[in-house]
C-alpha cells in the first residue's frame, strides 16, 4: 500500500512537468500594472521641481549653481516607486517604467541627473533671484527654517532649521520665552 | 585534488543568511518567495542557512536601527571570510521611508560594508534573483547612471539693441524660431 502510494505520488510529480522559470537566462517582463523605476525625460522637463517637493523619500534633489542652470538629481536609493512624482509632473516628463532589474554593485548606478537651462524673463533676463541669504522667493523658501536645502555634492538634503534645538528661536524675529 | 574538485563543484554556491534589522517583512517574504519551486534559486546553489557562521552572504533587509545596528554588526563579524553583503529593498539601500526618524541610523551600509544593492519596495523576486545573478556573474548589470545636459539655451537672451523698427512695429531680431 505504501509503495503504491509512493508510485502514485511519483507519477503525479512526473506528470506535473516543470514549474521553475528559467528566469535570468530568459527575459521576463513585469505585468502592465507594475510600477518600476521612474524614468526622467530631460527633454520634456521644465525644471519646476514639483517632484522634488513632493517626493516622500526626498530622493530628488534640486540645486541651482547659477541663475540660469538648474540641476535635478534623482538618487533612487530609498525610492519606493510610489509614482507621486509622475502623477504630479505637469509635462509628463516622468514615466513609471516596468524596469525592475536594478541590482547593481554601486548605488550610484540608479541615479539620474538632469541639467537644465531655465528660461529667463525676456524683460529682465532672469527667472528667479540669485540664490542668496535673506531673500524670500520660492527657491529661497526651500532654505528657510523648517525647509530643506539640497546638498548635491554630498547627495543629501539637510534641514537648514535649527529650531528644534533647545534655546533656539523658532522664527528669527520672534523669540519665544517659554519660562514665566 | 579533492579540494580542487570541491572548489570547482561548489564554487559560487552562496549560502545566504537573512538578517532583518527592522524592516517591515515585505522583503523577507520576497526572499522566501525566491526559494520556492517557482523561482527556485537553489539551482544556483543558493541555500538559506540559519546562522551567520555558516553563511557566505548576508542579505540585509531593513535599515540600520538604533537598537539593531549593533546586532547587525555582530552578525557580520560572525560570518567567515570571504563574505558578501547584499542590501535588499529600499530600506537597506537608502534608509527607507522613515529615514529621518530618530530610531533609524540610515542605510545598512552605515554599519556593514555593502557589496550589492537591490532597490525596490519590496523588490520583485525576479529583481532579487537578478541581483544575485549579477553578483554570481551570470548576467551583466543593466543599470548605469543617466545624465541629461541641455547644451544650449532654448530661448535667446533679450538684448534691447536687437530691437529694430520704431513706434508700433518693433521687431525683435533674435525672436525664437516659429514652431519652437
Amino acid at each position: 500500500m505504501s509503495i503504491l502510494s509512493k508510485l502514485l505520488e511519483t507519477q503525479i510529480c512526473l506528470g506535473a512537468g516543470r514549474a521553475t522559470m528559467p528566469y535570468p537566462f530568459q527575459p521576463r517582463t513585469a505585468p502592465a500594472t507594475f510600477r518600476g523605476r521612474p524614468i526622467f525625460d530631460g527633454k520634456k522637463c521644465i525644471g519646476c521641481a514639483g517632484c522634488a517637493n513632493n517626493c516622500p523619500a526626498r530622493e530628488i534633489l534640486v540645486f541651482d549653481p547659477c541663475q540660469e542652470i538648474r540641476v535635478l538629481k534623482y538618487l533612487g536609493r530609498r525610492c519606493t516607486y510610489c509614482g507621486r512624482c509622475a502623477d504630479l509632473c505637469p509635462e509628463k516628463a516622468i514615466t513609471m517604467s516596468g524596469e525592475f532589474e536594478n541590482g547593481t554593485n554601486a548605488i550610484g548606478d540608479i541615479s539620474q541627473t538632469i541639467e537644465l537651462f531655465m528660461s529667463t524673463c525676456q524683460r529682465c533676463g532672469r527667472c528667479f533671484d540669485e540664490p542668496s541669504e535673506g531673500k524670500r522667493n520660492p527657491l529661497e523658501k526651500l532654505k528657510m527654517k523648517g525647509y530643506r536645502f539640497d546638498d548635491l555634492k554630498n547627495e543629501r538634503w539637510i534641514f537648514r532649521s535649527q529650531a528644534y534645538l533647545e534655546g533656539q528661536p523658532v522664527v528669527d524675529d520672534i523669540a519665544i520665552d517659554l519660562k514665566d | 585534488m579533492l579540494k580542487n574538485l570541491c572548489q570547482k563543484m561548489f564554487g559560487r554556491s552562496l549560502w545566504v543568511y537573512h538578517a532583518n534589522s527592522g524592516g517591515c517583512n515585505g522583503c523577507d517574504i520576497e526572499v522566501v518567495n525566491c526559494l520556492t519551486p517557482y523561482y527556485d534559486v537553489e539551482r544556483f546553489g543558493i541555500k538559506l542557512v540559519g546562522s551567520p557562521r555558516h553563511a557566505d552572504v548576508m542579505l540585509c533587509q531593513g535599515p540600520a536601527n538604533r537598537s539593531t545596528a549593533a546586532a547587525l554588526k555582530r552578525a557580520y563579524e560572525a560570518m567567515p571570510n570571504p563574505k558578501l553583503v547584499f542590501a535588499i529593498g529600499s530600506c537597506a539601500c537608502g534608509g527607507g521611508i522613515w529615514f529621518d526618524s530618530y530610531a533609524v541610523l540610515g542605510p545598512a551600509e552605515k554599519v556593514v560594508p555593502v557589496n550589492y544593492y537591490v532597490p525596490g519596495c519590496p523588490p520583485r523576486p525576479e529583481a532579487i534573483i537578478w541581483g544575485v545573478a549579477v553578483a554570481a556573474g551570470l548576467v551583466d548589470k543593466k543599470t548605469a547612471p543617466v545624465t541629461f545636459k541641455q547644451v544650449e539655451l532654448p530661448i535667446p537672451r533679450y538684448h534691447p539693441e536687437d530691437l529694430k523698427g520704431k513706434g508700433e512695429l518693433v521687431v525683435y531680431e533674435k525672436a525664437p524660431r516659429p514652431g519652437f
